[in-house]
């Protein structure tokens, strides 16, 4: 191989036809809720874990639901559980049910 | 013999069928409950999409009822069937008629049940109806201390689209009536920030995207997120919280007042006179339509039509064409 | 502020509270940071009020929070549950008081469960009988201590020889509370006020005198999570969460924190010293912190219980000031004596905050 001094860059695309959704897949048929979040954003604003973190229940979701199943279950530890989310959630997302699930799929899911 | 309409609701709603029913020869009663016709569109002061003054449409409404028999202060409790007609109890009296439409419109959602947003509490938070009044006495927002506000945010989807107070529905009008009312604060406070907080802008009418446009380029900001909750903070101020969904990041910011976008909910009181009288109610709590498509204001019941809010959320435009469909179901019902 | 607006919500949010013949358990985290105040609870129930108060030995704590760091699995701590319960029926009893909010949110959370999935209450009844021969029934009431506490408030204030009002001027105390989190947020008609605007402590300092102080973050987490404190590397998160609270409550110059959750009050009084010493800065105007005491402890202090007895010096923060303010006579000589006078030491002294000894 020729070190040129550069290699090709990867795409960071979000490629759906590449995408691994098990981990929504599997979350939807545990808690039939997952799917029904909006994006209002009520969980993220309100959550005590995400003013110091990056963690937004939100965002975690989408994650999910794109393929990124990896970084949302590291993510998933930084919730306090202090149950804010669901109070807030106009959907009825059972949000502290899907954080135990992500946590349990850490070990779970393959 | 002249047949008799009973009407129930001085609304817009009620005000075209009324017009409509006169024109096509009937007697024609009108029941309001309080001393003034108009419905809730008295209690705006200028109407999206054009900005027209509300007293104008429910003048021209009033003033086109000829021979219609208007009983206002007049609270319709009890509808029972009779023979052919219709016996309808009000203020202890009975009236008789041949036909009934049900136009009793809808109620504001009561903001206080949202208690994290603190209607009721917290004296710089309103409703967009409360804005309306401030337009109409005041020409522009004013704080309960008498100050003028700088910064104003309005809430979108306040009891609407919110599965926790048992209103999944949208209200439709509140999108745009927002993006209205941000227009008129920027035309009388130029020097005031507007913040509009949506979870989707759903301008779907004539005109309203062109508001949505004339708002931007007066400067409302809008921010795609969700109130999570407010609390009061010195001088009556209000800090709010929402996350800024496009940025991925919690939001706080404080403001002068805050306007609650409340949405249109089911009149509770309606809910009885449409069970009595066999029609049912729909999922979100509104009168059902026999067909959606179809039959939007006729009733499973021979007899008893419907108009207007009180088959759901809706504009002024669709509640006056919903009206004048009523008003030609009747009339062929009753020439059958 | 529109008071008449929060009385509304306050009257929407009550609960049934049994009027005596309590089952108590105790708290892991109170009984090891601030062993004084379960014996003042029990102080009040018993002598003051008159209650038929009963504990069992045999009981154990909930696992809650080995639970919340996910080393508990759910069916266990559910067949803890059912045993606790067990052991109440056993006593004779069946209104359960839980003293720990983490405790009573479980207890909640797993009432709650059982009845909507009846088929894991089933499995718990046959874990527990398989385990312990046992077998338990719900509880016929449920309220946390600081419920008790509340429903019983105008008798203990009728008896309280003190008020929260300052001694000098005249002018009510003010006092700022803060509600566990899984004290309503999970289930809020569980909780006196509701989550948004809970009474359940603001009742309390009404009732001995006080004002009620509302701050911006007044509904905010206080930070201990559960692995967020007990993971080393994740406390600057935790202590992140009361430094935003004490920020927003400082403009109002509180005089007292009072909360209802043994972690809470273990958190705003630790984190207090802990940002002193980082930081070199204290929420008050003096260098003293802002005093924390929970609903029992204030309870006491106003009925006159000598501040030592109920291990008021396991306080980081002193409560001196607060009852120099108050007028609270108390014996600093004796602040680190035993219970048979014997000399318990003298802790070393903190920096940057004030320290009375
Ligand atoms: C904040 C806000 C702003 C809006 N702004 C606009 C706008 O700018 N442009 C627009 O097109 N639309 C607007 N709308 C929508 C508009 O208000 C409705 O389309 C309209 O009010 C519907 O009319 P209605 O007659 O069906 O109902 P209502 O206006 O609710 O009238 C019903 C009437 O029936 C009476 N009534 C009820 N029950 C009884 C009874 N049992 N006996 C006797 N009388 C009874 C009531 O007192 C009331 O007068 C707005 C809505 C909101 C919430
Ligand atoms: S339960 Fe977790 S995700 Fe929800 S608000 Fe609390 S910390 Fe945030
Ligand atoms: S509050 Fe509910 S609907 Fe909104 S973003 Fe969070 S999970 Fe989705
Ligand atoms: S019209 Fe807009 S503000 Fe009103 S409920 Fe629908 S989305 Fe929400
Ligand atoms: S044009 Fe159609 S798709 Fe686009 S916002 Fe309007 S209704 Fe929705």
């Amino acid at each position: 191989m020729i070190d040129f001094g550069f290699t090709p860059l990867v795409a960071s695309i979000t490629d759906l036809d590449k995408a691994n959704v098990n981990l929504a897949k599997q979350l939807t048929e545990q808690d039939p809720s997952f799917a029904l979040c909006i994006s209002c954003g009520s969980c993220s604003a309100t959550c005590t874990a995400g003013q110091f973190t990056k963690f937004s229940f939100r965002v975690m979701c989408h994650q999910i639901r794109k393929g990124n199943a990896k970084e949302a279950i590291a993510e998933a530890s930084k919730c306090m559980l202090c149950g804010k989310c669901t109070l807030a959630c106009p959907r009825n997302v059972n949000t502290r049910n899907i954080i135990s699930l992500v946590r349990k799929a850490q070990t779970t899911t393959p | 013999m002249t047949k008799t309409v009973a009407i129930i609701g001085g609304g817009v709603a009620g005000l075209e069928t009324a017009k409509q029913l006169n024109s096509l020869g009937y007697s024609v009663k009108l029941f309001e409950k309080t001393n003034t016709l108009g419905g809730h569109v008295a209690k705006w002061d200028r109407l999206f999409p054009n900005k027209r003054h509300a007293s104008e449409v429910v003048s021209s409404l009033t003033l086109s009822q000829g021979n219609t028999q208007t009983l206002t202060e007049t609270t319709v409790h009890s509808i029972k069937r009779e023979n052919q007609g219709f016996v309808i109890s009000a203020n202890s009296s009975n009236h008789e008629a041949d036909a009934v439409v049900l136009a009793t419109g809808f109620e504001l959602f009561p903001a206080e049940k949202k208690e994290e947003y603190g209607y009721g509490l917290f004296e710089n938070v309103i409703t967009s109806a409360d804005l309306e009044q401030m337009f109409k006495k005041h020409g522009k927002p004013v704080m309960a201390s008498g100050h003028k506000p700088v910064r104003i945010a309005f809430i979108h989807c306040v009891g609407s689209r919110d599965e926790k107070v048992n209103r999944p529905y949208c209200s439709k009008v509140c999108c745009v009536t927002a993006v209205k009312q941000a227009i008129e604060v920027k035309e009388a406070l130029p020097n005031s920030e507007v913040f509009c907080f949506y979870m989707d802008l759903r301008t779907f009418g004539p005109g309203y995207e062109d508001l949505y446009k004339e708002a931007q380029s007066k400067g409302v900001t809008f921010i795609r997120g969700r109130l999570s909750e407010s609390s009061e903070i010195e001088g009556g101020r209000v800090l709010i919280k929402a996350e800024d969904t496009l940025a991925s990041t919690p939001l706080k910011m404080s403001v002068d007042i805050v306007v609650l976008m409340v949405g249109m909910s089911p009149l509770r009181s309606t809910n009885k006179l449409a069970t009595d009288l066999g029609l049912s109610i729909n999922a979100d709590g509104f009168i059902a339509a026999t067909d959606l498509h179809t039959n939007p204001t006729g009733t499973a019941t021979n007899g008893v039509f419907v108009a207007g809010a009180c088959t759901g959320p809706n504009n002024i435009t669709d509640t006056v064409n919903a009206a004048k469909a009523t008003a030609l179901d009747v009339h062929n019902y009753l020439s059958r | 502020m529109k008071l008449e607006g929060k009385r509304k919500i306050w009257n929407e949010y009550q609960k049934d509270i049994a009027d005596d013949k309590y089952f108590y358990v105790r708290s892991c985290i109170r009984q090891a940071v601030f062993p004084g105040s379960e014996n003042t609870y029990l102080r009040i129930m018993r002598d003051v009020l008159k209650k038929d108060v009963h504990e069992s030995a045999h009981h154990t704590t909930c696992t809650g929070i080995g639970y919340h760091t996910e080393v508990v699995p759910f069916e266990t701590i559910q067949t803890v549950v059912a045993r606790n319960f067990a052991l109440m029926r056993e006593a004779g009893y069946e209104n359960y008081t839980p003293s720990c909010v983490t405790s009573f949110g479980i207890y909640t959370e797993i009432l709650d469960t059982w009845h909507h999935f009846p088929e894991e209450k089933k499995r718990t009844a046959e874990y527990l009988k398989k385990a312990t021969q046992r077998d338990f029934q719900e509880p016929g009431n449920m309220a946390h201590t600081s419920d008790i506490i509340y429903k019983f408030r105008h008798q203990i204030a009728e008896k309280a020889k003190y008020k929260l009002v300052n001694r000098i001027t005249g002018l009510p105390l003010k006092v700022v509370d803060h509600i566990g989190c899984h004290y309503a947020k999970m289930f809020p008609e569980k909780g006196i006020g509701g989550a948004e605007h809970p009474h359940v402590l603001a009742g309390l300092i009404e009732a001995f005198g006080g004002e009620v102080i509302d701050y911006p973050e007044r509904r905010h987490c206080c930070g201990f999570g559960f692995r967020q404190y007990f993971i080393k590397a994740n406390r600057g998160y935790s202590i992140a969460a009361s430094k935003k609270k004490f920020e927003s409550m400082e403009p109002y110059q509180p005089d007292l924190i009072l909360t209802n959750c043994p972690g809470c009050n273990y958190f705003m009084d630790r984190w207090q010293y802990a940002l002193a010493e980082m930081e070199g800065k204290t929420y008050d105007t003096q260098g003293n912190g802002i005093p924390v005491l929970a609903y029992e402890e204030l309870a006491g202090l106003m009925l006159g219980f000598d501040p030592w007895e109920m291990g008021l010096q396991m306080h980081q923060v002193g409560i001196e000031t607060l009852m120099d303010k108050i007028g609270i006579p108390y014996n600093l000589s004796e602040k680190y004596k035993g219970a048979k006078g014997e000399d318990l030491g003298v802790p070393e002294s903190p920096r940057n905050i004030k320290f009375y000894k």
